[in-house]
């Protein structure tokens, strides 16, 4: 009676292993109007989420320039390299950021600039590659604005 | 002539991965500010920047108003053969300017 | 000469009392990433200053067509140290000026140069050109009897409650710096790296610009232009900033 019971929970939980799906990569963080933008860039093809990493602090002292990089994870090859990055922000007057083009000529898929944020908010790095796909991270960012303005 | 700033490595060997920074002065005015008085300032920004090594393009950009003042843009690129790097930035009210520079491979 | 030195040191270790310091400079208190933007000068946007002070440092200017070059030769070497000593007497106006107001000297008596307002971008120039020469080296106020009553009534500035907002600088720089005012952090307020690149500014520009921006900020009347407290409340900040290293041009907030 104990071995059945056993043998049973075993193949049960060997079930459980079997059915229980395999971890999907973490869907990007949530957010309606860059999906749009991002749906656009990418000509409405799947866009996967990683191999991209949009660099920025997550404390913004002054919105006026905040300083980002954005690396693809990408051997930079003729074969297999990095075309475009294109930037996207959530809440400021215009959604476009910058476009950046690369190239196997550029070596290592790393673009830095400083942008302007006018508000705490949601933005997103896509990459285009060479295969068709397309890639993208989203940041969070908190802006604090100067205590006391001036004139 | 807006003052830049193009920094290069003084030597590279053929095939390093090298790279370059480039700062330009520039009010980037994004077009939803208003002045005194209350008027909006007029858009003018940068909107193209290129990097040509030698005669081929290695590096672009198209800039929006999100972009900031006296924009910084760096990025890399392969050290093939020693040559000119020639950086070229235009836009509103018909802004061109190009800054070249040395780059010795060995 | 080493025994005098060695004499100072000796001095300085005991009026410290050999303690920590514990000062901190605008730079402490910065994300990363904007330490960065100051600390590497390729990607400093203050340096696009600095070059066009370079170049004008060898330009002919005013009716005498003379450059700053032609009386003071190379900067790296003649102007190296200058700004961590300033402001400093002049014996002329008899009274102290800051290095914008011995920039501004120069240009229109021995240059014979038109008079520029304060925030002109070729004096800013030529201030951030002349500062970055000392960039690195320690603030080091000059020991000179005559500017004593001027610091001490900087000193009083500093201490005095101003403004409908009834503030004292000292009330938020001595009192509270570390703390946050509305998200911004309050630093110690030590004039380090001026002229700086002030991102709420998007532009370089000089103390006497970010004290006016303080003041009007808890509702008090600026300084005029060219005001005597400017200077002395400068003299009074660069004696208590003392040691700290010249950041010119420092990046801030």
């Amino acid at each position: 009676m104990k071995r059945r019971r056993l043998l049973q929970t075993a193949a049960g939980l060997g079930a459980l292993v079997v059915l229980r799906p395999v971890a999907a990569a973490p869907a990007p963080a949530p957010s309606p109007v860059l999906d749009v933008l991002v749906q656009g860039f990418a000509n409405n093809q799947p866009v996967g989420t990683g191999r991209v990493k949009l660099g920025i602090s997550p404390l913004i002292e002054n919105g006026n320039a905040a300083p980002l990089t954005v690396t693809v994870d990408s051997p930079m090859t003729a074969a297999d390299h990095v075309k475009r990055i294109a930037i996207f922000n959530e809440k400021n007057p215009e959604r476009d950021v910058a476009i950046f083009t690369l190239g196997p000529r550029a070596g290592r898929a790393s673009v830095s600039t400083r942008m302007r944020l006018a508000t705490s908010q949601r933005l997103v790095a896509v990459a285009e590659l060479s295969d068709g796909s397309f890639w993208q991270d989203r940041a969070d960012v908190i802006v604090t604005l100067a205590a006391c303005i001036e004139e | 002539m807006a003052r830049t700033l193009v920094t290069v490595p003084k030597s590279a060997k053929r095939g390093d991965v090298i790279e370059i920074k480039t700062l330009i002065a520039h009010p980037m005015e994004t077009g939803f500010r208003t002045g005194d008085g209350g008027s909006v300032l007029p858009r003018n920004i940068i909107r193209r920047f290129t990097c040509r090594y030698g005669d081929e393009v290695v590096f672009a950009a198209q800039l929006f108003p999100a972009v900031s003042a006296n924009p910084l843009l760096s990025f890399f690129t392969v050290a093939t053969d020693s040559g000119t790097l020639t950086c070229t930035w235009e836009g509103d009210n018909g802004f061109a300017q190009t800054e070249s520079v040395a780059l010795t491979v060995t | 000469m080493r025994t005098r030195a060695l004499g100072l040191v000796v001095l300085l270790v005991f009026a410290t009392g050999g303690a920590a310091d514990e000062r901190r400079s605008g730079l402490a208190f910065m994300s990363p990433a904007l330490r960065a933007m100051q600390e590497d000068e390729t990607s400093n946007p203050g340096t696009l200053w600095v070059k066009d002070g370079e170049a004008s440092w060898s330009a002919p200017a005013g009716d005498a067509k003379r450059s700053c070059a032609s009386c003071h030769g190379e900067a790296a070497t003649a102007m190296r140290g200058v700004s961590a000593r300033y402001p400093a007497y002049d014996a002329r106006l008899a009274r102290p000026i800051d290095l914008a107001g011995r920039i501004e000297s120069c240009r229109t008596r021995h240059q014979r140069a038109a008079p520029v307002a304060r925030e002109d971008a070729t004096l800013l120039a030529l201030e951030a050109f002349v500062g970055a020469q000392s960039r690195g080296l320690s603030i080091a106020p000059p020991a000179d009897k005559r500017l004593d009553p001027y610091r001490a009534r900087g000193k009083a500035t500093w201490q005095r409650r101003m403004g409908q907002l009834d503030l004292s600088c000292a009330d938020c720089h001595d009192g509270n710096a570390g703390r946050k005012l509305a998200g911004s952090v309050i630093p110690e307020g030590h004039p380090t790296g001026y002229p700086i690149y002030r991102l709420e500014w998007q532009s370089l520009g000089s103390f006497e610009r970010r004290v006016r921006g303080c003041m009007a900020g808890v509702r008090a009347q600026p300084f005029a232009e060219d005001a005597v407290e400017q200077v002395e409340l400068e003299l009074y900040l660069m004696q208590r900033a003392a040691g700290l290293a010249v950041e010119t041009p420092a990046v801030r907030p």
